[in-house]
């Protein structure tokens, strides 16, 4: 066989499982981490006191936790070892969740609790000025936030946003090792089929690089759109 | 009416405002004038809330406002929507166009439909002479451009008062004009004005009275006339640095 035909066989099979697992998880996750990164977000930003303060520590503790300590142990620590969180009465069996919602709580507070560090700044670097004006007309905290901040933060965290969902793309190759079919892990069954590592390596390389590129175009189209107000004449 | 007492305000150890008392009438131009870091801003900031002084009364009409004590949400609210500001730095929402810009606090913060805030704002727009920029965005726009839509956004909300924080003071000289016509028309339509300035001359023409903050306390108020010739060392100073500075 030569290369030609490997990769010819390989790939039907390497593009489903993309269309099947790897780019729905990251999708779901990314969505998922992108709400919980708006919330964590907010909340560190949050003037307000008292009790709010322990709600604040909670958000604070957890994205340190998950920045703190890699992928993959996170991923091995929800799917294998949940099951072993036996409480007498109340959790007799333990956490057990299929593979795909494993993965996917994983990946998206991963994704969470860094994107919620790239919003904060973003919400930040609005000048103050643009509260001020808000208020002034007589908004809510909650009006001038979604109507006037977020929509100028979210025009600054569009390329960062852009670098971790495609970092996030390929990060779900992790999922293999948390038994999920997703490409990397049907490259590494065909592989120990045909022996050649090689090629099905480069072939499932090659297959992240083309959508990696194709999420690049789409980021300079988006940039494009947002940022149609501050191009001056 | 705007009737302040006793009103005082620290940053740190700093006195920004020392025991204020003042009025601001209704239908009447005032103009707030004096020396840099005087506390002109932080006095002007408080009539809107955007600061809050830590002692002393603030009278709206027929609203009462204690300092001493924490107020409401909705104190502030509907203080704000009494007052509204205009900037130095014009602080337009740079996301939306200027047509959008104007109708924004109209149906957010009145609930007005989007068709009766449309009309509204293009009448404001024309008004101010930016009609045929209402599809532009802000950073297309000059500084004089940018600070007549930011007075139409102002207007738009109806206010009783109009609150400008040196809103000249970012424009060249002859921008500045076509800024300042229109707060003269402003001023002859009776709108009531409390006015941030720097520019004497301006404030000679518009003002009905001149209130002179010196080191967060108030060093004159009353007659505009009364201001300029007036035989208080002080001011005399402070207009003839001002005059020189214009040069």
């Amino acid at each position: 066989m030569s290369a030609w035909d490997i990769i010819r066989d390989a790939t039907p099979q390497l593009v489903s499982a993309c269309i099947a697992y790897t780019i729905p998880i990251a999708i779901v996750s990314f969505i998922i981490g992108l709400t919980i990164a708006v919330i964590t977000a907010l909340v560190k930003i949050s003037h307000r006191g008292g009790l709010f303060n322990i709600v604040k520590a909670f958000f604070y503790f957890y994205v340190w936790l998950f920045r703190s300590t890699p992928l993959l142990v996170q991923l091995f620590i929800v799917f294998f070892g949940l099951p072993y969180l036996r409480i007498a009465g109340i959790l007799p069996d333990g956490i057990r969740l299929t593979p795909v919602v494993a993965g996917i709580i994983t990946f998206s507070l991963n994704t969470g609790a860094y994107a919620s560090e790239t919003i904060r700044g973003a919400i930040l670097s609005i000048p103050d000025g643009q509260w001020e004006a808000a208020y002034s007309l007589g908004m809510t905290k909650r009006k001038v936030l979604w109507r006037i901040i977020l929509p100028q933060a979210s025009r600054v965290s569009l390329p960062p946003l852009s670098n971790e969902f495609i970092g996030l793309v390929k990060d779900t190759s992790l999922a293999a090792s948390i038994t999920i079919v997703e490409m990397f892990e049907v490259s590494q069954q065909i592989a120990a089929e045909n022996y050649q590592p090689l090629i099905m390596y480069i072939l499932v390389a090659a297959i992240y690089a083309v959508i990696c590129s194709v999420l690049t175009i789409l980021q300079s189209y988006l940039e494009k759109r947002v940022s149609r107000y501050s191009v001056s004449n | 009416m705007i009737n302040l007492k006793n009103v005082s305000k620290t940053f740190g150890k700093q006195h920004a405002l020392d025991n204020i008392s003042l009025q601001f009438p209704k239908n009447k131009t005032s103009v707030i004038v004096g020396p840099s870091g005087s506390g002109k801003s932080t006095l002007l900031r408080s009539l809107n809330l955007l600061e809050t002084p830590e002692a002393g009364e603030y009278e709206f009409n027929d609203q009462k406002i204690d300092f001493s004590k924490k107020l409401s949400s909705k104190t502030i609210l509907n203080i704000r929507r009494k007052t509204s500001m205009v900037f130095q730095s014009f602080n337009l929402f740079p996301h939306l166009t200027v047509l959008k810009n104007v109708m924004e606090g109209q149906v957010q913060v009145l609930n007005k439909s989007k068709e009766e805030a449309k009309e509204v704002a293009e009448q404001l727009l024309d008004k101010v002479g930016m009609l045929d920029k209402a599809d532009s965005y802000p950073s297309q726009l000059s500084g004089g451009q940018a600070q007549r839509v930011a007075i139409a956004r102002s207007l738009a909300m109806h206010p009783e008062y109009i609150l400008l924080d040196e809103p000249t003071s970012a424009l060249d000289p002859e921008i500045e004009l076509e800024v300042l016509k229109v707060l003269l028309d402003l001023a002859k339509e009776k709108q009531s004005l409390v006015i941030v300035t720097h520019n004497l001359t301006f404030a000679q023409r518009v003002a009905d009275k001149i209130v002179f903050i010196e080191d967060g306390k108030v060093g004159f108020d009353g007659d505009t006339k009364d201001f300029f010739e007036s035989d208080d060392q002080r001011i005399k100073d402070f207009l003839a640095a001002m005059t020189l500075q214009n040069i």
